[in-house]
């Protein structure tokens, strides 16, 4: 019973997580990811 | 023991050769390594689950880890739903199977500790404590520093990329500043000090297994929140367990399964399940 209890747990936060992304697709956060994804990370790679 | 360690080394051939799939399918931009650049198309609006940096000039998706401090330190956003929704996500489904078979940086570490070196130690007095460290890592140089330490314009630094993180030096710094002159010459400080934790981290994995993520990586910290409740998990059956310890004993991260299946350590890496001769221990998405 416990074991089966901690699945739903498991299944339920993946579902959370899902809208949680969903919802920052529609608030258009994938735009500052890119634009941080696009250039050179100076501080990442030791440049500063 | 020789035959042993033969043994041991066969039966993680299928999950290195994973991990190699894997790492080479999410850095194949093979222009970027010929060119010095990185790749810039529409793949980089998505993670990648374990550390990657998107400055490593194949580099296909974005480092979940670098994503967050960059949305934690925006002008715009100082909670990210997508970024938190996907580690949320994955944690979720998979826990810290990331760590054992979608981590580039984890199979670099693994490969590492294949090196013959007379004394490999297995753990040692500070191992519990320092395994803390990663959390407070988290806490501070990937959450609260970006967040508050910030720019005129309210822009905060990468913390944890920026004076940290040694897969960013190894996937990135090095391969750029070799091809991209410019790069080279802009060489400082920060350069050497972060190389420095990279060769450190280098040796270091030749003498004790995945030191970055026992004592280092935030994203195995977050990951491992969730090995818990995790979907893909470690399961035990103790009525087959004869106590032999034969899984503990080929644990590499230390985790008594029998004692602690779900144990936030656990990388899911099966070798317990290999060893295991009642079949008591299984890596698997149901019972």
């Amino acid at each position: 019973m416990k074991k089966e209890l901690s699945l739903k747990y498991g299944i339920i936060t993946a579902i959370i997580g899902l809208a949680m992304m969903l919802l920052g697709v529609y608030r258009g956060e994938t735009i500052d990811v890119m634009a941080k994804a696009v250039k050179v990370c100076l501080e990442c790679i030791g440049i500063g | 023991m020789d035959n042993k360690n033969k043994k041991r080394k066969s039966q993680e051939a299928p999950r290195h050769l994973f991990q190699f799939i894997w790492a080479v399918i999410t850095n194949s931009f093979v222009a970027g390594f010929l060119q010095g650049k990185i790749y810039t198309g529409k793949l980089k609006n998505l993670c990648v689950p374990g550390l990657n940096c998107y400055s490593c000039p194949g580099a296909l998706g974005s480092c979940p880890i670098g994503s967050l401090q960059s949305m934690l330190g925006s002008r715009n956003y100082k909670f990210t739903f997508y970024v938190s929704g996907f580690l949320i996500f994955v944690g979720a489904i998979f826990g810290r199977f990331v760590c054992g078979w979608l981590c580039p940086f984890g199979l670099v570490q693994d490969i590492l500790h294949k090196i013959p070196f007379p004394k490999k130690i297995k753990t040692f007095k500070a191992d519990k404590l320092l395994r803390k460290l990663k959390y407070l890592i988290l806490a501070v140089f990937v959450i609260l520093l970006p967040m508050v330490i910030v720019d005129v314009t309210g822009q905060g630094d990468p913390w944890f990329c920026k004076y940290i993180c040694p897969a960013g030096m190894l996937q990135g710094g090095l391969p750029l500043t070799v091809l991209n002159e410019g790069l080279r010459s802009a060489i400082g400080f920060l350069y050497t000090w972060k190389f420095l934790i990279l060769a450190v981290t280098v040796l270091l994995s030749i003498v004790i297994y995945r030191p970055f993520c026992k004592y280092i990586c935030p994203l195995g910290a977050i990951y491992s929140f969730f090995n818990k409740i995790s979907v893909f998990r470690l399961r035990y059956d103790e009525e087959k367990c004869v106590d032999c310890g034969k899984c503990s004993r080929v644990c590499k991260m230390n985790v008594n399964p029998t004692k602690a299946p779900d144990s936030g350590e656990c990388i899911r890496c099966g070798l317990c399940e290999k060893n295991c001769p009642t079949g008591a221990l299984h890596c698997n998405w149901k019972r």
